[in-house]
């Protein structure tokens, strides 16, 4: 019989055990903190709370916040909860935005992390009799160590393929028959592309199920990417400093993400104030580690605006629901006094038939922002006379302008020119000196 | 009567028309006119070549995105005042044109005029009911 739950037990608990297991744990974690980790002790010291005042899940909005500043600040050691020799691996972000973030594990740290992303591909349809495919890199990001070890404990046979080589991702994927992909979207969407041009159709490509996560898309995209390759598209989140993927996953409801909030407590609060929002508020996400021994954070911002949801699941899980993350509230791009998502970009380019690549590219000429935006022209549109060509960059710019308020310049450029993500894809380049 | 011109996107950077001539003449195709749009950001190439098959599958292979168009070969006279008056043909028929290039034949006194109208069919009657020989692919290969 399928399984329909990797630890039926926790994924279905009544609302009101999960709430106690959690305060148990953050009683006994945040000691853990406050004695092994003098940064978060310096913290709570300074903002006058002591472990004994937190007793439970309520005492939480009294702990300091953590930041990627902090990470960097404290970097390398400085989070460490745990003796080196009871460590047994790093993972590290890609440090695109400053000094690289590295995170510490334990055994029982892998362990339950790995347990999170069993969870996720069973989520996803996944048992041992599956062929799962991961195409996320392996070594410092945490993706392929991450999906690797939830395959194995699923029993699905695991091709460790890591990112890139497309052409032997495919000749694997069809020679080995494998059924549940795991990637980033736009490399899935990639793939799919590449599939396509070699003619194949998708009744012809094996794969079943796909978990994608590591880097934001929209609901647009996920149906692009379910026809192209005939699967069920499942998001999944996670982040480095918390552990990986796998912190929340999606079910075959795709309404949004279930937290394993037995090892990961979910907040969301007011970015500007900190304070915390009720249920069904959209704010920024903050997590505290409940069980993780070597790199507890305890209120960790994400800067990931989203909203929590307890509403009823149809797949039976109890776990508390986050809404794909809407932006990020360091993402946010504001040009000529507006803000941009990102994503918002994503979402008009597959409305107008263009594939989600792009490349925003921002800067400040005597006095005023420019803002250009680079598309892959679709082969299926293009012409052979320079009217038809910028009819339909005017075209696309004018649908920009609706969705966003300000009228980018638009440069439909060759297909395939701009940069795939084998990791994450570098949409936004900024050049205006905003800050010293 | 039938014409094929390879229209290639190419985009406004250094040595992109070094690369697609390259690959034309790695693949032994030969050009027999050409033609090019440009403006700040990017070019559109419009050929006529010898092989449209190869010429296809080369670029094509290398990423390029290309189109086949159908478009209107015609020959002339090579005498002062034989452009003008095909163009006027086409004038008087109402036929709106986006646009032309012309090129020489190496063997025959002739001068042939590749045009882009907005009804194939239409301009070469006309042309051909003013006494004027539409050209093929066929005929390009013997140029």
């Amino acid at each position: 019989m399928e399984k329909r739950y990797y630890q039926k037990e926790i994924e279905t608990m009544p609302v009101e055990e999960i709430k106690k297991l959690q305060s148990e744990k953050l009683v006994k974690q945040v000691k853990h903190v406050y004695e092994n980790v003098p940064y978060y002790r310096n913290l709570m010291d300074e903002k006058g709370v002591k472990p004994e005042d937190i007793k439970g899940i309520e005492d939480l909005h009294k702990l300091p916040f953590l930041t990627k500043a902090d990470l960097r600040d404290a970097y390398p050691y400085g989070l460490l909860a745990k003796p080196l020799g009871d460590c047994v691996r790093i993972h590290s972000t890609s440090g695109t935005t400053g000094r690289r973030v590295v995170a510490f594990y334990t055994q029982h740290d892998i362990d339950l992390w790995e347990d999170c992303c069993a969870r996720a591909i069973i989520a996803a349809g996944g048992t041992n009799e599956d062929v799962c495919q991961v195409a996320y890199g392996y070594g410092l990001f945490t993706g392929g160590s991450g999906l690797n070890g939830g395959s194995h404990k699923v029993g699905c046979l695991t091709l460790p393929m890591s990112s890139g080589n497309t052409e032997r991702q495919i000749q694997f994927m069809m020679d080995l028959k494998a059924t549940i992909l795991c990637c980033t979207p736009s490399y899935a969407a990639y793939i799919g592309e590449t599939l396509k041009e070699q003619g194949y159709t998708p009744d012809q490509i094996p794969l079943k199920a796909g978990i994608f996560g590591a880097e934001a898309w929209t609901n647009e995209m996920r149906r692009n990417i379910e026809e192209t390759l005939g699967i069920k598209a499942y998001d999944i989140y996670g982040l480095t400093e918390t552990s990986g993927p796998g912190v929340a996953f999606e079910c075959e409801e795709q309404t949004g993400m279930h937290i394993n909030e037995d090892h990961f407590l979910a907040e969301i609060i007011d970015p500007e104030t900190g304070e915390v929002l009720p249920e069904g508020s959209k704010g920024e996400l903050v997590f505290t580690s409940l069980d993780k021994e070597a790199f507890p954070l305890l209120r960790y911002r994400t800067r990931d605006i989203c909203i929590l949801s307890r509403k009823k699941c149809s797949c039976g899980r109890t776990l508390i629901k986050m809404a794909k993350p809407m932006g990020r509230s360091d993402d946010m791009l504001i040009i000529r006094g507006v803000n941009v998502f990102p994503s918002q970009i994503e979402t008009v380019l597959l409305k107008e038939g263009y594939q989600p690549n792009y490349q925003i590219i921002i800067d400040r000429v005597n006095n005023t922002d420019t803002f250009d935006v680079m598309v892959e022209m679709n082969p299926d549109q293009f012409t052979d006379t320079v009217s038809g060509v910028t009819a339909q960059e005017k075209s696309l710019a004018n649908a920009l302008k609706v969705m966003l308020g300000i009228n980018p310049a638009v440069h439909l450029v060759a297909p395939k020119s701009i940069a795939r993500s084998e990791g994450k894809a570098v949409r936004v380049i900024d050049k205006r000196k905003l800050y010293d | 009567m039938s014409l094929k011109q390879l229209t290639v996107f190419v985009e406004n950077k250094k040595g992109a028309l070094v690369d697609i001539t390259d690959i034309l003449a790695k693949n032994n195709v030969n050009m027999r006119a050409l033609s090019i749009a440009d403006t700040q950001d990017f070019g559109i190439l419009r050929l006529i070549v010898n092989d449209n098959e190869t010429a296809t599958k080369a670029l094509r292979d290398a990423g390029y995105l290309l189109k086949m168009t159908d478009v209107v070969g015609v020959k002339i006279g090579d005498q002062p005042g034989k452009l003008s008056t095909a163009l006027s043909v086409l004038d008087k028929a109402d036929i709106n044109m986006e646009y032309l290039y012309a090129f020489m034949s190496r063997t025959e006194k002739h001068a042939y005029v590749v045009l882009r109208v907005a009804d194939n069919a239409l301009a070469e009657k006309a042309l051909e009911a003013a006494g004027f020989h539409m050209i093929s692919d066929a005929d390009v290969n013997k140029l």
